[in-house]
């Protein structure tokens, strides 16, 4: 592929898809934001949530090991 | 204490003035790579929570705009995948007709034709096409907001281009 082919294409797009330019928010999105922090439960990260099945699984095979986990916290 | 110290240890009223220093270049940046200004703005919302939600793991030595920059195009990445995912075969997709007018030389039938093959690209490819074809960013530029190198973008824009040709070419566009 050459220069000459790739501008065709940057032409072709740029046809399609004018550059946006200085864009603004139509409108104050910080009120939008508060509520999607209000809203938004905190997510618990896949990795907590394989190291709670990990000690839940150890627990359930391996007893004993509660006592010791707890002398040790 | 400085703001970026202050937004770090969770201040809301630091947030908010972040909010308002970037919130047009987060937005702007968002709208360069989906190209639809009601998209642009859940994601800007969605960019600012994520923004806070990690307050936390910001070095305050660094670039904030770099960072949130980078923190949109993760979100306008991720909404891309999703619309593509979803969307099916229509014959006007539904951003067409929501972002600036296209150029009027092209006929119609044409510009359906590239806007379809574009929005078949893997999302990664439509987005370094976008800012470094189109908006005609810097490779250096691209890199940072997207987390991998100059050459990465460069050989992305490639394979954008070496896809776009071909799905062109099997419609029947001249490219």
């Amino acid at each position: 592929m050459n220069a000459l082919e790739d501008e065709k294409i940057r032409k072709l797009l740029h046809a399609v898809f004018p550059p946006v330019g200085d864009a603004v928010p139509p409108r104050d999105l910080w009120p939008a934001v508060l509520r999607h922090l209000d809203e938004a439960p905190a997510r618990v990260p896949w990795l907590d949530w394989v190291c709670a099945g990990v000690l839940a699984a150890l627990f359930a095979l391996f007893p004993e090991v509660i006592p010791a986990l707890f002398y040790y916290l | 204490m400085e703001l970026l110290e202050q937004f770090v240890h969770g201040n809301l009223d630091a947030f908010e003035a972040l909010f308002r220093q970037f919130q047009r270049e987060v937005y702007g940046w968002i709208l360069r790579i989906v190209r639809d200004p009601a998209a642009a703005e859940d994601l800007t919302v969605e960019t600012f929570w994520r923004i806070y939600r990690s307050h936390g793991r910001f070095d305050p030595a660094h670039s904030f705009g770099a960072w949130a920059r980078r923190i949109a195009t993760n979100a306008a990445l991720d909404h891309l995948r999703k619309v593509r995912n979803l969307r099916a075969e229509v014959a006007l997709p539904a951003d067409f007709s929501q972002g600036p007018p296209p150029n009027p030389a092209l006929q119609r039938e044409t510009r359906e034709q590239v806007l379809r093959c574009f929005r078949q690209l893997p999302a990664k490819l439509q987005v370094v096409a976008t800012l470094a074809l189109v908006e005609e960013r810097s490779y250096e530029e691209i890199a940072t907001a997207l987390g991998i190198t100059p050459g990465a973008v460069k050989l992305r824009v490639f394979r954008a281009v070496r896809q776009l040709r071909k799905s062109l070419t099997r419609a029947g566009v001249q490219a």
